[in-house]
């Protein structure tokens, strides 16, 4: 009986990675155990060892291949006498499968109305026609902080494996071997002790930047975040204050639970004394977070694992910033303003498409800064479109979204016609199943949704 | 490395300058008298909030800022009034600053937990307990980055040696060498309850070996043996030999804070440590009987201490209170719009 060999998964957002050697060949005996392939995700490069026995009958996918998704056939083990040219090809079901899921909207009803355009506002940061690369928001992050590591030498990094394990979401790839242990530091596990040296040592002159391997953790240290960094340049009568950054990835990763499943957002957005970034595009990534470490303030700056691997246009500039408190606008739009931020942009903007097709032309507004808030594009917005949904992944209760929602019934009332409907995360702590994961998150369905109801569509 | 056991010895006289006892006898002289002078103050309704007096503590701050340079840093809890006069902050700011007004340190907006100047290096003031120390480890980092010989007093009391923040920042200070000072004032009592009541261990400074911290325990009521201690530490850190701690033993006459009946002690208890060990009365004796000063010499002394301590309590009095756009200021190194729909 053959068995197949998938590739594996290797880390709670893996869904593609590449088989960068194979260790075996053709003809060879395997074990349960010996290692048979090396496996690159975006954060590493994992062994992959083998759980059946078995005799290596076919490898299917050549070393050096990128892009192999999670569970496709890479190679069969047959048993003895078994020849792998007995095995009829294997039809690669699981990727047959993947696009017809996302065509499914196909049995949209006849009558839909007539597509609108979709409009695409170019960047407000820089010049039409920068030179622009391609770079993951990893890669964006990184070069952030190395330039300005380079630029001012207070500047320095620390947290639990920055440095020598290159990041545990591999941030800071390369920072050690550029600046040393010095200004990269590896700290043991204890948020509440490094988040309060390192709020010390902004009060000494310096300008960390404090890694978080996930905001969830900085649930131990957040009495420094606010009581000690967001709260001391006011209580000093503005003598002396906490420069800093604090960062890590902040929200929903993929199926690791309530204790690990958590957005920050709207917490850190209530303290006076904060400044809070969450970009969505690896551009504004790089040149929200260079503002951030120059910003004279605490600034928590909040990133998402699942955003790290994606890839953006950014503009290969010397030195590019984005000053806070600027909205972008990513779609002009005439029917409906769509407000989101992070993670959330990806909804906001599927929706946008999706409701395109339908003939409902939506705005799509990316906060990028939760503090300060530009009401004024958001305003601007409503008051064209009369309408707004906003998006997060949340808790519903005293989110983003109910903020927003105040200040455009208090600023802009009498332009809406329709109640302004918040789209966040379910009222739930997050569960593990991959079904109910699914459920509690925001979907772009329910966006899309949301905006047919105050469009009365 | 073995953590040194040094029993709480008597300080030498011996090597002291009649100069450096009357520097002592005046500095904890006009703690006790600005501390007197608040607790009126609070009487009277002209402080407000919460406000922890130093009295009976004042040793452990004058004896361990004469072993400071210009340079070093401090920092502390909420029970600070001692600890800035002593490193030579302004009375007249800091009363300001407890009545609330624009002449205070911060303006007004800190009051008597959250004072600080940048000037004297005095960097808090601070309400959480025990959040001062990993801060305190941090200005230590700072120093220790920038290559200088600086040295960070990091106090903290009975109490906070329980949170475990502390033990977070032993770990960090000792792993990285950090020129820090962890001072434990030990006045025996976390607001009502005390340390036998708190803790097994039978000494905090202890507690530092497991992390290969050397320290001593102290006679906080001695001044000169504090400034021994203070001097030995300062010389272990400023070598690059990591932290170090003292525990300075020592008691508070009055309450945790002035709405403390102080019920968890004898009236008795209180009474005998202010007629056998006020460390004002022992520098004062010391003074007298080595004829190093006479009562009309001393006398003299009270008056001018007398005097700085009502001009600041009449300068707190007057300075007006905070102008009201004050409320919008400070909030951002940069201002920027705060959200007020």
């Amino acid at each position: 009986m053959a068995t197949e060999l998938l590739m594996p998964a290797l880390s709670p957002t893996m869904e593609e990675g590449t088989l960068a050697k194979w260790l075996i060949k053709e003809g060879d005996t395997v074990s349960s155990g010996d290692i048979i392939a090396e496996i690159e995700t975006d954060k590493a490069t994992m062994e992959f060892e083998a759980v059946d026995e078995g005799i290596v009958g076919k490898i299917l996918v050549a070393e050096g291949t990128e892009g192999v998704k999670v569970n496709e056939v890479i190679a069969i083990l047959v048993e003895e006498g078994e020849s792998a040219d007995d095995i009829a090809a294997p039809a690669p079901a699981a990727e047959a499968q993947a696009p017809a899921a996302t065509e499914a909207p196909a049995s949209a009803p006849a009558k839909a109305a007539a597509p609108v355009e979709v409009v695409s506002k170019a960047s407000p940061d820089f010049p039409e026609g920068t030179p622009m690369k391609t770079q993951t928001v990893r890669e964006a992050l990184r070069d952030a902080m190395a330039e300005e590591m380079r630029r001012d030498e207070n500047v320095f990094l620390m947290g639990e494996e920055v440095a020598e394990y290159q990041g545990a979401y591999k941030i800071s790839q390369g920072m050690l071997d550029e600046f040393g242990p010095k200004r990269v530091i590896d700290t043991p596990i204890t948020e509440h002790g490094f988040a309060g040296i390192a709020t010390g040592a902004a009060f000494g002159g310096l300008k960390p930047i404090v890694e978080f391997m996930t905001f969830n953790f900085a649930m131990q240290a957040i009495d420094h975040l606010i009581n000690s960094a967001a709260k001391t340049l006011y209580m000093s009568g503005g003598q002396m204050g906490a420069p800093m950054v604090f960062r890590g990835p902040n929200g929903a990763a993929a199926r690791v639970g309530a204790q690990h499943s958590q957005d920050y957002a709207a917490w850190y957005a209530q303290i006076p004394g904060l400044k809070v970034v969450m970009p969505y595009s690896a551009a504004d990534y790089k040149g929200l977070m260079k503002t951030a470490i120059r910003d004279p303030n605490p600034v928590i700056f909040l990133e998402n694992e699942i955003m790290y691997g994606k890839s953006f246009e950014v503009p290969d500039l010397e030195d590019f910033t984005i000053p806070f408190g600027k909205a972008r606008i990513w779609r002009e739009g005439t029917d409906v303003t769509i407000v989101s931020f992070g993670i959330g942009m990806t909804y906001a903007l599927e929706a946008a498409d999706k409701l395109a097709a339908e003939g409902i032309s939506a705005e799509v507004i990316d906060l990028r800064t939760l503090r300060p808030i530009d009401y004024d594009t958001v305003l601007a917005s409503v008051m064209k479109t009369n309408r707004c949904v906003t998006v997060e992944e949340g808790f519903p209760v005293g989110s983003i979204g109910n903020h927003i929602s105040a200040v455009i019934m208090q600023r802009a009332f009498d332009y809406l016609d329709a109640p302004v409907i918040n789209c966040a995360g379910k009222d739930v702590p997050m569960p593990y199943a991959a079904n109910l994961e699914k459920l509690a998150l925001v979907t772009t369905d329910e966006v899309v949704a949301a905006c047919k109801e105050v469009t009365y569509r | 490395m073995a953590p040194r056991k040094t029993a709480s010895k008597p300080a030498s006289q011996a090597n002291v300058s009649k100069d450096e006892l009357l520097a002592y006898y005046k500095d904890m002289l006009l703690i006790r008298r600005f501390e007197e002078k608040a607790g009126q103050l609070y009487g009277m309704g002209l402080i407000g909030g919460f406000c922890h007096l130093y009295i009976g503590q004042e040793a452990v701050v004058v004896g361990l800022e004469a072993a400071t340079k210009e340079g070093d840093k401090r920092i502390t809890s909420y029970r600070d009034h001692g600890h800035m006069l002593a490193c030579g902050m302004d009375p007249n700011g800091v009363m300001a600053e407890l009545t609330g007004r624009e002449g205070g340190y911060s303006k007004g907006k800190g009051g008597s937990m959250h004072m600080f100047s940048k000037e004297k290096h005095f960097y808090g003031g601070h309400g959480i307990v025990g959040a001062q120390v990993p801060l305190g480890a941090g200005l230590a980092f700072s120093d220790k980055y920038k290559g200088n010989d600086n040295v960070t007093f990091a106090y903290f009391g009975d109490g906070a040696a329980n949170q475990g923040q502390v033990y977070e920042t032993y770990n960090m200070a000792e792993l990285w060498d950090l020129p820090v000072i962890f001072v434990i004032e030990n006045n025996q009592y976390a607001m009502g309850t005390s340390v036998a009541r708190s803790t097994k261990s039978p000494s905090l400074w202890e507690r530092g070996a497991a992390y290969g911290i050397e320290g001593e325990e102290v006679d906080g009521m001695d001044v000169l043996a504090v400034k021994e201690a203070g001097e030995r530490a300062v010389a272990h850190c400023r070598a690059g030999k990591g932290p170090y701690i003292l525990e300075v033993k020592t008691y508070r006459y009055r309450g945790h804070s002035m709405s403390d009946p102080a019920k968890y002690r004898t009236r008795e208890e209180v009474q005998k440590m202010r007629e056998e060990r006020d460390p004002i009365e022992a520098v004062r004796s010391i003074l007298l009987t080595g004829n190093h000063a006479t009562e009309d010499d001393l006398k003299a002394i009270d008056k001018d201490i007398k005097a700085i301590v009502n001009e600041s309590a009449e300068f707190a009095k007057e300075s007006p209170e905070p102008a009201l756009e004050e409320l919008w200021t400070d909030i951002y190194a940069d201002e920027i719009p705060q959200h007020n729909a």
